[in-house]
């Protein structure tokens, strides 16, 4: 859920609203935030898959510290979406172990 | 590869090192200032509360605002700024490693300014790595910076003033606190933010740890249980919240990587945190030429930071020649007022402590002949 009107820091910058595809299905996204911003208000919580045991993982500590919130974006993995901004079009997708799709898993 | 070659390297641009940067080039120094973000100001620009102190600690402004004055500050005292810029490396002769905008580049430096700050404690039960359990500091990036909510029903894990702040803060955004649960038998931060969840009728669990975690793929339940005496749980204390997120809120660790690799000397100081590098009161650790400032130093707040970074600043400036004499002094001193005063009392006594044999190990380590 966007908080788009705040108590102390006012209304939400407008920015230019742009689609991202999340595993193939359109999320609304604001460009240059974080990709994991836009997913977490599209209510998307697990953002890969882990190698040994494929437990979810989710946001952890969005600054880029924890590598949880790592996906394939543009067809390349372990990218870091609590710190990569959104651009219109981008592809994410779930990653499975150390930076595969589920079939390579 | 680019070289860069300066007279003060500062490393990190939270409180501590914006501080840092601009006392050294207001007193004459040429400075880099170097931060892995995109936008200065480190974990200042999330909170968004008032903080107390006196009027040289900024009380009664709002942490994103002192991020501002403080950016300000460095632009007006001419200092470069290199953002998306990490430094992964310190190596001997005071050379950094950098990866800036995506491209290695070595920094050269006379003096270098560490201020690193400080990153969350991470706690380990059942379903701690189930999507939904963040670190307090997550969530309120999400919220404050992001503007997104990261949960509707929140427990809070921790009564420090992260853990106060936090979830007050989460509440303003939008989201129920459920819970704020506490290990020990008081609450930790101070009596003001825990009067605001108090008054808005959130409860709090002293004694009370959490036991697990779960959910279908992500959290839906924290079981939380009553702790005794020595930590251990009391079976059949259990209670089970329904929430969607559990924020940890268990403290800060320094980040001392690269004073490590400095061959700064080292003490483990528990109320600061973990190992910290020993330094002298101008912050000058035991390698000679190499400051530290901030939460690198031991785990405080923003405002003791600001004072260390200035202090170390001038400091830094001053070993290059610039600044002397009984004006330079005198400003010294009042840092060092400040920053008893900020340690001040029986809230501040264990890290006044700390603090004295943090600048005693520093001596030792000096007259026992350099560092380890």
């Amino acid at each position: 859920m966007r908080i788009t009107d705040h108590p102390i820091l006012g209304p939400a910058e407008a920015g230019r609203e742009i689609t991202i595809f999340y595993n193939g299905a359109p999320v609304p996204a604001v460009e240059g935030e974080p990709i994991a911003a836009a997913l977490m208000n599209a209510g998307v919580r697990s953002f890969r898959r882990t190698a040994k045991r494929d437990e979810p993982r989710g946001i952890f500590c969005a600054i880029g510290r924890c590598t949880d919130c790592m996906m394939i974006v543009n067809g390349k993995p372990n990218v870091r979406t609590c710190i990569t901004g959104a651009a219109d079009g981008m592809r994410v997708e779930t990653q499975y172990g150390y930076g595969g799709r589920k079939e390579q898993a | 590869m680019k070289k860069l070659r300066t007279e003060v390297a500062v490393v990190g641009g939270g409180p501590a090192g914006l501080s840092a940067a601009a006392e050294a080039a207001r007193a004459g120094a040429k400075v880099l200032l170097i931060d892995e973000n995109k936008r200065l100001g480190g974990q200042l620009v999330k909170q968004i509360h008032k903080f107390f102190g006196s009027e040289a600690h900024h009380a009664g402004v709002r942490g994103y605002q002192i991020a501002r004055r403080l950016l300000r500050d460095v632009e007006d005292a001419g200092v470069t700024v290199a953002s998306n810029a990490l430094a992964y490396g310190l190596f001997p002769e005071k050379e950094l490693g950098v990866v800036w905008d995506g491209k290695h580049c070595q920094v050269s430096a006379e003096r270098i300014v560490l201020a690193a700050g400080a990153k969350e404690n991470y706690l380990a039960f059942p379903g701690s790595t189930l999507p939904g359990v963040m670190g307090a500091g997550a969530a309120q990036t999400m919220a404050n910076i992001n503007r997104v909510l990261p949960g509707r029903r929140i427990v809070m894990l921790g009564s420090g003033n992260v853990g106060l702040i936090v979830s007050y803060q989460l509440m303003q955004a939008g989201a129920d606190v459920v819970a704020v649960v506490e290990g020990a038998d008081h609450i930790g931060g101070y009596g003001v933010h825990a009067a605001k969840l108090r008054r808005a009728g959130v409860p709090f669990y002293l004694s009370h740890t959490v036991k697990r975690a779960s959910g279908d793929g992500a959290l839906a339940r924290v079981e939380i249980v009553q702790v005794g005496k020595n930590w251990q749980s009391i079976p059949g204390t259990e209670l089970t919240l329904e929430a969607d997120t559990l924020c940890l809120a268990a403290g800060l660790n320094p980040m001392t990587e690269l004073a490590w690799m400095a061959g700064c000397a080292f003490l483990y100081l528990p109320a600061f945190g973990g190992h910290v590098p020993a330094h002298d009161a101008k912050m000058e650790t035991t390698v000679p030429g190499v400051y530290v400032a901030g939460d690198i130093t031991g785990v405080e707040e923003a405002s003791t930071a600001m004072e260390e970074g200035r202090m170390a600043g001038l400091s830094a400036a001053e070993s290059l020649g610039y600044g002397a004499g009984a004006a330079l002094d005198a400003e010294r001193a009042a840092i060092q007022r400040r920053l008893d005063d900020l340690r001040a009392g029986e809230r501040g006594a264990i890290r006044r402590e700390s603090k004295a044999r943090q600048t005693a190990a520093a001596a030792d380590q000096r007259q026992g002949g350099g560092a380890t």
